[in-house]
């Protein structure tokens, strides 16, 4: 996939194959095209060449259908801040077609560990605590693929810890596909790493290694190889 | 509710509901409408005869304004707190979208010119009551946010978003605007009902088309 803004090449020929279940981190510096790359794959944006498919569904033609299987944590909470959490939840839960929405909302709001603030205006809450609705929200629908873009930013251990489970919670069908920089979790949480540079994934494959020190000599070298 | 209509309804009502909670869009039209008629009523002061030539622009100048600073503002909240993407998101027709913003776009500019309606009749010295003014009002009001929903989404990934939206906007909906004036100076002239016919007739036709084609190429708007 090629995406190009104006005359700035961004994505220069992504080829990036995930197979269902897997847990993939995508390593790379700034500007390497982590959260583009994720934005077409979630549909906000068509690749000015070459094509996709996820869940065996065209992400230019059938983008409707990869939507209903799709879940998205990004830097943006995507709350309506003079909505309280419920509401927010309420409102994507039909957008979405949930079934039995109330029961769900009761089910991933407990996950989240925000029973108690369900009903304050999600605008008063702290950081952290729209983070979890925001994931709240992203899970409502039991997304079978789910992107992370650097799910680290703002989230302490505990929160990350929950969104690990709730990840577990929606079996061992469902497929990952996150960005980070932190070496580290990013590592820990993927069973297959690739590595973006410039616009291309210059590694894919499983991880070589658990050791974050030892990974991270390998994605240095990616980087300088390739920049 | 499920389906298209369930989608439709979930926007529209998730929209009123942040517009009870903000009170920022009807406000702002009713304030800025008013000022328009005081300021308008008070520089004319036009008498029974030349009434019929300058109400109908000064009650269109108002509500005009009004409705483009609303529209202005239709996906500036979408945009402004990231949720334009999760909209992008959610499995839904993109039509289901547009018709949820402009039904919400809609009610907001007609409370509005419910509203207005009468302040406009005392100073300008016409009856309270005038039910073929408000059936115009409807009619155009349907034209004027169909069109004016999708420049406000082209508008809102702008830069310069509160110019952009009337340069882009006015010319499409000047059929609209024309037959609203004409069509109001008729009624307020107390001209026969026949000559009004024909103006509503092309205010409701081009209705029907701008709701089609913009609920139609609404998702390319949406892109970014």
């Amino acid at each position: 996939m090629v995406k190009s803004f104006g005359s700035q090449p961004v994505l220069r020929g992504v080829e990036l194959r995930v197979r269902e279940g897997d847990f993939l981190t995508i390593f790379g510096p700034n500007g390497a095209g982590k959260t583009t790359l994720l934005r077409v794959l979630a549909t906000f944006m068509r690749p000015n060449r070459g094509s996709g498919k996820i869940a065996g569904f065209d992400i230019t033609k059938q983008a409707t259908e990869i939507r209903r299987r799709l879940g998205l944590v990004s830097h943006d909470n995507l709350l309506y801040d003079n909505l309280s959490g419920y509401e927010n939840l309420k409102f994507y839960g039909r957008m979405y077609d949930v079934p039995r929405l109330e029961s769900r909302i009761a089910e991933i709001v407990n996950q989240v560990g925000m029973e108690a603030r369900l009903h304050q205006r999600v605008g008063t809450l702290s950081h952290g605590q729209k983070k979890r609705i925001a994931i709240a929200r992203a899970m409502i629908h039991r997304p079978s693929i789910v992107l992370l873009d650097e799910p680290e930013t703002g989230l302490d251990q505990e929160a990350i810890a929950m969104l690990t489970g709730i990840l577990d919670s929606l079996g061992p069908r469902r497929t990952v596909i996150m960005t980070t920089h932190n070496i580290g979790q990013g590592l820990k949480l993927a069973n297959e790493v690739g590595i973006l540079v410039r616009g291309k994934i210059v590694f894919q494959g499983p991880k070589p290694t658990e050791d974050p020190a030892a990974f991270s000599d390998v994605y240095y070298h990616y980087v300088e190889a390739h920049r | 509710m499920r389906g298209f209509g369930g989608k439709v309804f979930a926007m529209l009502a998730k929209d009123l509901l942040l517009e009870f909670r903000a009170r920022e869009i009807v406000v702002s039209l009713l304030v800025f409408a008013l000022l328009t008629i005081i300021i308008f009523s008070f520089a004319f002061e036009p008498g029974p005869d030349r009434i019929g030539i300058v109400a109908p622009g000064v009650l269109w100048v108002a509500f005009t304004f009004a409705g483009v600073l609303g529209l202005n503002r239709a996906f500036v909240q979408e945009k402004d707190s990231g949720c334009l993407q999760g909209l992008m998101l959610c499995p839904v027709d993109r039509e289901a979208i547009y018709f949820g913003k402009m039904l919400a776009s809609f009610i907001f500019m007609f409370i509005m010119e419910i509203i207005i309606m009468p302040v406009f009749s005392i100073f300008l010295n016409l009856p309270i009551f005038m039910p073929w003014l408000l059936l115009i009002a409807f009619l155009a009001t349907i034209g004027f946010v169909a069109v004016g929903t999708i420049f406000s989404a082209i508008a809102v990934n702008t830069k310069a978003r509160d110019l952009m939206l009337p340069l882009l906007f006015f010319p499409v909906v000047v059929p609209v605007l024309i037959a609203a004036v004409k069509s109001s100076a008729i009624v307020l002239a107390g001209s026969s009902l026949d000559d009004l016919w024909p103006w509503l007739q092309m205010i409701a036709a081009f209705d029907a088309i701008f709701l089609v084609i913009s609920a139609l190429i609404f998702q390319y708007a949406l892109e970014e």
